[in-house]
């Protein structure tokens, strides 16, 4: 159970890592009518392509900035059609977003420049448009009417989030800017930082740049900055508390074994009530009789534990196998199992080892 | 050398205290044949339990080998009987998932005797008690009433006691291997000089021993030599306890 906890933590963490390291995203604020009225975070328009260039030249801890303007339209290829995301962005959104090229080429600078109607498609939409395994390069396809050429697919990066890079199909900037939403403006703008250590700095920079830039103070900000590290903390502290509900439920299933132990314990002492009558009339004294009811509680345990950890390292195999929930066995679950069993011996079987070590001789032996 | 001074046991109980034994006194020195009768309710299962080191009496002393047992604790008389006891008991008392070989190691497990070394003394025991080295690694569940017996005469001698006690070990015997039993303990007390009590309701159980100490409501009432007979009829054993008939 401890393992489909620690499991599901880390393939959270790196499903989130996997949309790119050190990442800052800065979208537009929500636009404010003079009423006051607030619309949708993100609706407005007040990022442009220059505040991107602006923190690509003037930022030195941004490692690499991509803006973007995103959109659904209908995508139309030979007889097949779909709606998806169109992503209209740089080249640095490889390096910023994690996309890897499967074939073709990735949207360049060069295409960027000359307003090129090129397209590059997602994993996912590939084989919506063109069908399984079938080379979409080179192809035409319609995104709203317009006709773009594929120049490249990427390499499909899974996950199951509703904005899955899969499902998109990216252009050049400029194109979608021209094209699609006709003004200056993007929806977001991806920055990556030099590293782990230079984020907060980064987070910083990034304010005051855009806030001089729009001449507001930080009280009227018209952006707003989401840090991917918080997002992992915030995912992490979900999965922690996933994880100690199963390890709730796992210790509460631990003490309903250990009465069961007690209780096979106490019977064996029962039954066994004439040898240890005779035991001890051969000169076992009580701490002997209580060590050796203790072993077999333990051994028992122990037993049942090897047959725990064999059963567990199964079935998380078999989960991870069938992709129901990815799983991770630790060896320190593997060991806090080995020392959760023998302890439950050692306590459920205590009282029982007392008992057997407390009886008469004579009682015992007289016994029937 | 076994002395038992003026000893008294009462218990005490919801309905009030009741003497089993009111101040026995007697001495057994070493390689006795010794029999303790009495009918039942007479206190000589007390007795056995003191002389056993089972049970401690409520005053009066019991000196085994110069060593007081009466005012011992419960662990120390367990050192006593791994030390100086062998018991025989009326049901044998073997384990029945264990071999032979196991049961008689099992004194010498309490002793710390390391596990080589202990089947080596079980090996000798068992031979010298008269076992077929067939049936050394069978369970004693699956032995004859006449070799669990011999099971358990070998574990009551492994650790080499200075007194062998056997409680009834005729009662649930069939009057031949009864008499078998009788006449191992006989050799033992001849051949090997051990001093055996031997305790039993039963009169002709009795008179294989050498002494027969009669005991009736917590007392002795009688402490008597047995005489051999060289001419058997039943009329001798009218005359209990004193005459033993030589063909046994």
């Amino acid at each position: 159970m401890v393992s489909i906890g620690q499991g599901s933590q880390a393939s959270i963490q790196s499903s989130i890592q996997s949309i790119g390291a050190n990442l800052i995203q800065v979208q537009p604020g929500s636009q404010r009518s003079f009423g006051g009225v607030a619309t949708q975070r993100g609706s407005a328009k007040s990022l442009t392509t220059e505040d991107a260039q602006a923190i690509a030249n003037d930022i030195s801890v941004a490692q690499a900035v991509a803006p973007e303007v995103s959109s659904r339209y209908q995508v139309a290829a030979k007889g097949t059609n779909t709606n998806t995301s169109i992503v209209g962005t740089t080249s640095s959104y490889t390096q910023v977003r994690n996309v890897q090229v499967a074939e073709g080429s990735f949207v360049t600078d060069q295409q960027n420049t000359s307003v090129a109607k090129v397209a590059v498609l997602g994993s996912t939409v590939s084989t919506d448009l063109f069908g399984e395994g079938v080379s979409p390069v080179g192809q035409t396809i319609r995104i709203n009417g317009s006709q773009f050429t594929v120049v490249g697919t990427t390499v499909a990066k899974g996950g199951n989030s509703f904005s899955s890079q899969d499902d998109m199909i990216f252009i050049p900037l400029s194109t979608a800017q021209r094209y699609f939403s006709g003004d200056q403006y993007v929806t977001s703008i991806s920055v990556q930082a030099t590293s782990e250590k230079t984020v907060d700095e980064l987070e910083t920079e990034i304010t005051n740049l855009l806030l001089s830039r729009h001449h507001l103070d930080a009280a009227s900000a018209d952006f707003s900055i989401l840090n991917q590290a918080d997002i992992i903390a915030t995912a992490s502290s979900v999965t922690e508390t996933f994880t100690t509900l199963l390890a709730a439920v796992a210790g509460i299933s631990l003490v309903v074994g250990g009465i069961g132990i007690m209780n096979m314990m106490l019977t064996s002492v029962t039954e066994r009530t004439k040898e240890i009558g005779l035991r001890k009339a051969i000169g076992a004294k009580r701490k002997e009789i209580e060590q050796q009811f203790l072993a077999e509680s333990i051994m028992l345990t122990l037993a049942g534990g090897i047959i725990g950890i064999a059963l567990g390292l199964g079935i998380s195999y078999v989960v991870s196998a069938l992709g129901i929930v990815s799983t991770s066995v630790s060896w320190s679950s593997v060991l806090l199992a080995f020392g959760v069993s023998a302890a439950i011996g050692i306590v459920f079987g205590y009282y029982p080892a007392r008992r057997a070590a407390g009886l008469n001789p004579i009682v015992a032996l007289r016994y029937e | 050398m076994i002395e038992v001074k003026n000893v008294t046991k009462t218990y005490v109980t919801g309905a009030g205290s009741f003497d089993a034994l009111k101040g026995v006194s007697f001495t057994i020195r070493d390689g006795e044949f010794v029999a303790i009768m009495g009918p039942s309710g007479s206190g000589k299962s007390t007795l056995m339990h003191i002389l056993g080191a089972l049970d401690t009496p409520t005053s009066g002393a019991y000196v085994l080998d110069g060593k007081d047992a009466s005012t011992l604790s419960e662990d120390e008389l367990a050192d006593i009987r791994r030390e100086h006891i062998g018991f025989v008991f009326q049901a044998f008392n073997l384990l029945p998932r264990a071999s032979a070989l196991r049961n008689v190691t099992l004194p010498l497990v309490y002793k710390q005797i390391p596990k080589e070394e202990r089947e080596k003394i079980a090996t000798a025991a068992l031979k010298s008690a008269g076992l077929d080295e067939q049936y050394f690694h069978h369970l004693s569940n699956q032995l004859s009433g006449g070799q669990i017996q011999r099971v358990a005469i070998a574990r009551a001698l492994v650790n080499q006691p200075s007194l062998i006690l056997a409680d009834e070990p005729t009662g649930n015997l069939d009057t031949h291997t009864g008499l078998i039993v009788l006449e191992t303990f006989r050799k033992l007390n001849r051949d090997e000089k051990r001093t055996i009590i031997l305790i039993t309701h039963e009169p002709d159980v009795a008179q294989h021993a050498d002494r027969i100490i009669f005991i009736r409501d917590g007392k002795i009432e009688s402490d008597k030599a047995v005489w051999l007979s060289l001419t058997c009829s039943k009329k001798h054993f009218l005359r209990f306890p004193v005459i033993r008939c030589a063909r046994v």
